[in-house]
């Protein structure tokens, strides 16, 4: 299969890469994917509690190259996006970004639901 | 050294330029048609298809009468299973197999199967060996075949051939081994091994592709088929169609410069293999060897390498000609169906990277290999969620994945 050049750029100089302290409660984790179905993606959001704005983020993936791709990607736009902006990232707009093929479109949802899962737990501590 | 570096010889192999030389005249010059019976351009490649027949047959301890020239192993396989299916009939409709075996061999059982044929599919345990006890004790009055591989073109995993045939022809049942990955490689004897039907190809020992035989044994005890191509009565009315002659002559020589050094190319290559697991076992961790430590083809060496995915490890490695048990390398979305067989967990099979090594790999070009997959692997690992979790003493049976 050949790759686009965008999954081919964020797969060799992946964005973001590593870990944030998840017991910080500035912090949102998300885990989605399942190690038998061949993607795992922890993604993570650091939170200024005042403006609500995203300021950090990181990820890990185990997956192809486009999940690879996908959840460097998420973690850029994210960031600078207050966790409401976030929230409304479409998978179809990471589709379009790293042309995805129709066989990879699942590595974006899952991205997606990375982004979900890690403001879902950032609210949950978070809770006024 | 020459990049990109080939390293799935068991998909396929380069054509030998011998080999290649040993053909050319018979485009050309020597085109006729081995069935023309009255004139002399038949009559010469005739001759020479004849040659080629004997020298294949000698090859696995046959003789030529029991060649039957195909278009290559899935024909072969198909020829076989069907071929016995029909003749057979009304002997019984049982026929035996394991679930490892190629697709070529497991798809045409399941069309049976749709007919009102009956499969066994036997168990093979975590290195991909069948029980012999199991098997012997699954043939029943009705079990008309037994079709079971020489070597797994996966896992590189040998059947006991020779166990085998002793079973099946004390049970006077008709024995069948699709040798693709084998011939050329390991020694066969089919009367040794009591085979009465095996299947090869000419492009895994650095033949051409499209060329390939069923060997159908005539004597002690003759084996039938029905064909399953209607024609012009070819190959004793087996195998409808003009012979590919320069094919034909190709694959003699391409088995024969195989069997001329097979011993020595077997040893060679077992060094090479050995070399390799050494040298990735000794820097990274969590790496599982799929298939028999020691009862493998030569030249397979199938790994997975935990917490990594197959396609992306690939994707790191790009020079290396390497392929991956991996739903993501197929368009199933399905992980190899020979590792989970073996029972080998869903995310190791993912991880799977199968190395084939061939005539024309060097100790360098093995060397280039193990230092590309060190880096790969590492890189991956040092982004890969699951190996930060186990370092970090989690077990990931216990985590409740989401899946999708």
């Amino acid at each position: 299969m050949a790759y686009s050049e965008k999954v081919i750029d964020h797969y060799s100089e992946p964005r973001n890469v590593g870990s944030l302290d998840k017991s910080d409660n500035s912090v949102g984790t998300g885990l989605v994917g399942a190690p038998e179905c061949g993607d795992v993606m922890k993604l993570q959001i650091q939170v200024d509690p005042e403006t609500k704005e995203i300021v950090d983020a990181k990820f890990k993936t185990f997956g192809c190259g486009s999940a690879i791709a996908s959840s460097s990607l998420a973690t850029e736009w994210v960031k600078g996006k207050s966790i409401d902006e976030a929230m409304s990232i479409q998978n179809t707009e990471i589709v379009e970004e790293l042309s995805l093929p129709p066989v990879k479109i699942h590595c974006s949802v899952l991205a997606e639901d990375a982004i979900k899962a890690a403001i879902t737990d950032y609210k949950s501590r978070n809770q006024d | 050294m020459k990049l990109p570096i080939y390293l799935d010889y068991n998909a396929t192999t380069p054509v030998d330029p011998q080999v290649v030389e040993a053909m050319m005249p018979f485009f050309t010059e020597s085109f006729g048609n081995a069935a023309s019976r009255n004139h002399a351009f038949g009559w010469q490649v005739e001759q020479v298809v004849e040659d080629a027949r004997e020298s294949i047959g000698s090859a696995i301890g046959a003789s030529g009468k029991e060649i039957v020239f195909t278009s290559g192993a899935t024909e072969s396989n198909n020829l076989a299973i069907l071929g016995v299916a029909e003749f057979y009939q009304k002997k019984g409709k049982h026929i035996i197999t394991s679930p490892i075996e190629h697709k070529a061999v497991i798809d045409p059982c399941q069309a049976l199967e749709q007919r009102g044929y009956e499969i066994t599919f036997l168990d093979v345990d975590k290195d991909g060996c069948i029980d012999l006890k199991q098997l012997e004790e699954s043939i029943r009055e009705d079990t008309i075949l037994v079709s079971l591989m020489a070597g797994n073109n996966e896992i590189g995993t040998l059947n006991p051939l020779k166990e085998i045939g002793e079973i099946t022809r004390a049970k006077g049942v008709i024995f069948h081994t699709d040798a693709t990955q084998a011939v050329g490689k390991i020694p066969i004897d089919v009367d040794e091994m009591k085979i009465d039907l095996l299947s090869m190809t000419a492009h895994k020992m650095y033949g051409p592709k499209g060329v390939g035989a069923l060997y159908v044994r005539r004597k002690k005890p003759r084996v039938r088929l029905s064909p399953i191509m209607f024609g012009g009565g070819h190959e004793r009315g087996m195998r409808s169609g003009t012979l590919n002659v320069t094919g034909i002559v190709g694959f003699a020589k391409a088995l024969e410069l195989s069997i001329s050094e097979i011993s020595s190319e077997a040893e060679r290559l077992i060094g090479l293999r050995q070399r390799l697991f050494e040298r990735l076992s000794a820097e990274l961790d969590y790496i599982f060897l799929n298939g028999h430590p020691t009862q493998r083809l030569p030249n397979n060496l199938n790994l997975s390498f935990g917490y990594v995915e197959g396609e992306s490890l690939m994707m790191g490695v790009s020079d290396l000609a390497v392929s991956s048990g991996s739903a993501c390398t197929s368009a199933s979305l399905e992980p190899s169906y020979v590792l989970r067989a073996l029972g080998v967990g869903d995310d190791l099979a993912h991880s799977s990277i199968r190395f084939g090594m061939g005539r024309f790999t060097t100790v360098e070009e093995v060397d280039y290999t193990a230092d590309k997959i060190i880096v790969a692997v590492k890189r991956l690992r040092e982004m890969s969620p699951l190996y930060e979790m186990v370092k970090e003493g989690v077990d990931l049976s216990t985590v409740e994945w989401s899946s999708h």
